[in-house]
């Protein structure tokens, strides 16, 4: 996999309440440059949030993120976000458009390149994530890996510093879900920096550098895979890994 | 026998409807389809910007939209082209130097299917999931944007079949402008057969008439319910069976 122009990513004390419900309670996130955190944790615990406030989908009420250690706060948010690529559990692909459409849509109209390079770009995406003979079906036309390996075409296309994934292989059936996992540990590989949101512990364990378990709202345990798994030292961590493993 | 010939003469004797039927075709229908087209392609702009309001962030663009809404859907149409044809026709004639109704007939039946169309709008641009506008702004597209290229035209697609239902009752509704006295020349369908019928005492023009609006809306409701199925069935002609088939994903490079 080619390299990638990666950054660092850090959040710093985040907070965010909807109403009363206080769904992020301080978090502190770093992820080096080129390296993968994975974020675990159970259901409403705020990881998808996290992510969402990370690339400013939800403004944080309080705390600081940090883009190669300057704070984004004060940048548009349009630009921050086309910096940082995001895949979806729903994949989220647009059903009116063409695979390749897709892809060179944000080439398009937020690079402004000229309609044959944008499509010489996306394709060179779809080719790398194996689905250059798809570029002229619809996403309806795709099974589930397909297009979560569009979607994250997608994402790439816009050559970002940072990729999120929101559960990418949630929605998947069984079998697909390899697929996906494959491309993602292959873009770990090639040095993109990556946070995972993810229920795949498996993924997790072998692929990341960096473990962030999350529970209503806080970090409670955080460290190398190794520890995480095999030495966890907080009970909610002990009693999460025993209901998923 | 007598009276089923008496009826059979009321409303289809072939001589009167004939003798409409040149007027109909050639003054009747074009202003008809000018008045249903205008107000359709103006109502439907009215009605998109209405949509947008109504799902805006804006409390008071919101609550705008939703007066207006009510407003024009709450009131027959009929009071509405009365009102604003007669009661706007001084200031019409100022800046047009025109008597000709046409313009005010149609800002009427913009302003009444602006409302409804409005209304369709908002249903199907609100029925787009919502992580199609998340996904568009995670790849840094501003709300506007992400709109325009993503959300509307979803949306729009979704509600062809209530936009077709719509234009077809402002194709009936453009009747109503007959109320604003047109010059012999700008006569719609309606008011041709109208005419025909106090003129003879018989009401074959009028059925004349109603057999002309059949002809435009008849195809039109059922072009709704072919698109409608296609939409819900999808392109069969785009799909490929064997991509479909169970074993799509072992594609998927495992």
């Amino acid at each position: 996999m080619t390299e990638f122009t990666s950054g660092t990513l850090t959040g710093k004390n985040l907070h965010l309440s909807f109403g009363h419900n206080h769904v992020l309670r301080g978090i502190d996130l770093h992820v080096e440059k080129g390296t993968t955190a994975s974020v675990i944790g159970p259901s409403g615990s705020g990881k998808s949030t996290l992510l969402r406030v990370m690339n400013r989908l939800i403004e944080p009420d309080q705390g600081d993120i940090l883009l190669d250690g300057r704070s984004v706060l004060k940048d548009n948010p349009d630009e921050l976000r086309q910096r940082i690529g995001m895949v979806f559990q729903q994949f989220n692909l647009f059903p009116h458009k063409t695979v390749l459409d897709n892809v060179s849509l944000a080439l398009r109209k937020l690079r402004k390149l000229p309609n044959d390079q944008a499509r010489a770009e996306a394709l060179e995406q779809l080719d790398l994530v194996g689905l250059k003979h798809k570029a002229d079906a619809r996403p309806a036309n795709l099974s589930g890996g397909q297009q979560q390996r569009v979607a994250i075409a997608r994402a790439l296309a816009m050559k970002p510093e940072v990729m999120f994934f929101d559960e990418a292989t949630s929605a998947l059936d069984p079998e697909l879900v390899k697929g996906v996992l494959a491309l993602m540990a292959d873009l770990a590989k090639g040095g993109m920096t990556m946070v995972v949101v993810t229920h795949e512990m498996g993924f997790s364990r072998n692929v990341s550098d960096t473990v962030t378990f999350m529970d209503a709202g806080v970090v409670v345990e955080s460290g190398p895979p190794e520890k995480i798994f095999s030495a966890p030292e907080t009970d909610r961590l002990k009693g999460f890994l025993s209901d998923v493993l | 026998m007598d009276l089923l010939e008496q009826l059979g003469d009321t409303f289809l004797n072939w001589e009167e409807m004939a003798k409409v039927i040149p007027s109909l075709l050639m003054v009747g229908l074009p202003n008809t389809l000018i008045l249903a087209v205008a107000s359709g392609i103006l109502g439907s702009l009215l009605g998109l910007a209405l949509a947008l309001m109504g799902i805006s962030r804006n409390p008071a663009a919101r609550w705008a939209a939703r007066i207006y809404t009510d407003l024009f859907r709450g009131l027959p149409a009929i009071l509405v082209i009365l009102v604003i044809g007669i009661g706007l026709s001084p200031i019409a004639r100022e800046l047009t130097g025109s008597r000709n109704p046409y313009p005010l007939g149609i800002l009427a039946l913009t302003l009444i299917a602006g409302a409804y169309i409005g209304e369709i709008f908002r249903s199907g641009i609100q029925s787009v999931e919502k992580g199609q506008l998340e996904a568009s702004r995670a790849l840094g597209f501003s709300y506007g944007n992400s709109m325009r290229l993503v959300v509307v035209p979803q949306g729009i697609r979704r509600v062809l079949p209530a936009l077709v239902n719509q234009f077809i009752s402002l194709l009936k509704d453009s009747s109503l402008v007959f109320m604003l006295g047109l010059a012999s020349s700008d006569r719609e369908i309606f008011r041709i057969g109208n005419d025909a019928m106090a003129n003879t005492g018989n009401l074959s023009p009028l059925v004349a008439a109603g057999l002309l609006y059949l002809i435009l809306t008849v195809p039109l409701t059922h072009f709704v319910n072919f698109i409608d199925n296609r939409l819900r069935t999808g392109r069969p002609e785009k799909k490929e069976p064997d991509e479909l088939a169970a074993p799509i994903g072992k594609g998927a490079q495992a």
